[in-house]
């Protein structure tokens, strides 16, 4: 029977697993999701991002918002707008890359 | 007449070129504009200037600001190309010249323009702030600010001077007439939730409404006064679950094919067609993915469809007789547009991630020519400015 000391450490370990960001994309993948930040939300949004038919969704504005709240609205869209759902074609990884990279933008 | 001796001719040669040049005006190439055209480089703000009977560029303009989305309309004499960037910057362009003859960033954020039927004003739809702004064509001084409270698309000229265009937010379409010294706006209201796009036939009489929110179109007849809304291909989607659209399609002209004007069904792998004039549904066309421009060649013979995220690397080509698709090709990754040459004879396709655009004979359907681009868009031939609401 494991030590009370080993149960916390377990426990912790667990609990950081549970919390820490999905792993990153492959670096090839992250040249994908660029690519398709810039160009396909860009269809919307505006290749720079400032916003087009969709509002501005550089950093600058994001950083306002709840970056777990963001990363829903990618992936089930918002319903009774333009914004599409995209779990179709992005997992919770790409997502959670994605609304990083929109936040260090400007 | 006599003849020159032989050790004058060059003497005399000299002095006719000197007659020449004294005659002829300084400015430009002695080149006609006809077979010209322009391609968006979308990711570097630059345009190339296109020559349709060589298949190449002959020449870039660089410093037209965010070209991601841009539009182009051309002065009647073909001299002039006005370019409408997303920043908010219309452009005038001298293609002989290939050079800037005058910018002006007139929004924040826009997304169409067209030039009046006169060819004297050059009208900007923005969407914010929302509205049009109309520019005199030779100095882009604002002539008229129509704010409209609402991202404003589907902007097009029709005859009389007059500006049609439609509101996203507010489901409404106005029509802007500046024959007189003040503008008169007539407002349509009822078109539908959230038009997207609109086209004007190429007789300028019929505005039909793409809408993103309804599911059907809404069509309006601008030779009655006032015009009411009619809505066409009602329920067309309700057969199946609409499908995340992940780019909206666009209304052009050239949807006329034959009998049938041909659009886009949003969220479904479609292309519907209807009776020209009674505007009923005549049939459907299943296609590889969402379309996002439906283009029927200048005799309506065939349709040329491209496709949104993720299916935009193939073009397939339907027969405007049996309603059928008879051919399906991959030009590349990121399919953006096509341009018909005025008489059809070939289609210029921009292929974004190939960094080029490729040329096809719309008969044989082969590949015919293609040239080096950088992330080319839209392309636009002069031939535009002879055609209503382009």
């Amino acid at each position: 029977m494991p030590s009370r000391a080993t149960l916390a450490v377990m426990v912790a370990l667990a609990c950081s697993a549970a919390q820490a960001a999905p792993t990153s994309p492959t670096s090839a993948r992250q040249k994908a999701l660029e690519n398709l930040v810039r160009q396909d939300c860009g269809s919307c949004h505006g290749m720079t991002l400032k916003g087009g038919l969709g509002p501005d969704i550089r950093g600058t504005r994001l950083r306002a918002f709840d970056p777990a709240a963001l990363e829903q609205i990618i992936l089930n869209g918002v319903p009774g707008t333009a914004m599409p759902p995209w779990r179709p074609e992005l997992n919770e990884r790409d997502v959670h890359w994605i609304v990083q990279y929109l936040l260090e933008t400007k | 007449m006599t003849l020159i001796p032989f050790f004058r001719a060059p003497f005399a040669a000299l002095a006719l070129c000197l007659a020449a040049a004294l005659v002829l005006p300084a400015q430009g190439h002695a080149q006609a504009t006809g077979d010209l055209g322009l391609v968006i480089e979308r990711a570097t703000g630059s345009v190339l200037v296109i020559d349709q009977s060589e298949h190449r560029s002959i020449g870039e303009i660089t410093g037209l600001g965010d070209l991601s989305h841009a539009t182009v309309v051309y002065s009647p004499d073909e001299n002039f190309a006005y370019v409408f960037g997303r920043d908010g910057g219309l452009t005038k362009v001298d293609i002989l010249k290939q050079k800037i003859v005058h910018r002006v960033v007139q929004a924040g954020n826009s997304i169409g323009g067209a030039i009046s039927d006169d060819g004297r004003l050059v009208a900007v739809s923005n969407y914010d702030p929302g509205g049009i702004k109309v520019f005199d064509a030779d100095t882009l001084e604002l002539v008229a600010d129509i704010p409209t409270g609402s991202k404003t698309i589907g902007l097009v000229d029709v005859p009389g001077r007059k500006f049609v265009f439609s509101l996203w937010d507010k489901g409404e379409t106005w029509i802007a007439d500046l024959s007189g010294a003040t503008p008169k706006i007539a407002r349509i209201t009822g078109i539908g939730k959230n038009p997207y796009d609109a086209l004007v036939t190429p007789d300028g009489r019929t505005y039909i409404v793409g809408l993103f929110g309804e599911d059907h179109l809404t069509a309006l007849d601008l030779w009655q006064d006032p015009p009411l809304p009619r809505v066409i291909l009602p329920g067309y989607g309700k057969h199946e679950a609409r499908l995340p659209v992940y780019k909206m399609p666009h209304m052009e002209g050239w949807a006329l094919a034959g009998d049938n004007l041909v659009f886009p069904a949003v969220g479904h792998h479609e292309v519907l067609w209807v009776d020209s004039r009674t505007l009923k549904e005549t049939g459907r066309t299943p296609t590889y993915g969402q379309p996002v421009f439906v283009r029927a060649r200048p005799d309506g013979r065939q349709v040329w469809v491209n496709f949104a995220h993720p299916l935009n690397d193939k073009v397939q080509v339907i027969d405007t007789l049996t309603k059928k698709v008879i051919h399906t090709f991959t030009p590349g990754p990121a399919v953006l547009h096509m341009e018909f040459t005025a008489r059809g004879n070939e289609v210029w396709i921009s292929v974004r991630d190939l960094n080029k655009v490729e040329i096809y004979n719309t008969q044989t359907l082969k590949k015919v020519g293609e040239f080096a681009a950088q992330s080319p868009s839209g392309i636009f031939f002069t031939s535009r400015a002879h055609h209503i609401g382009l």
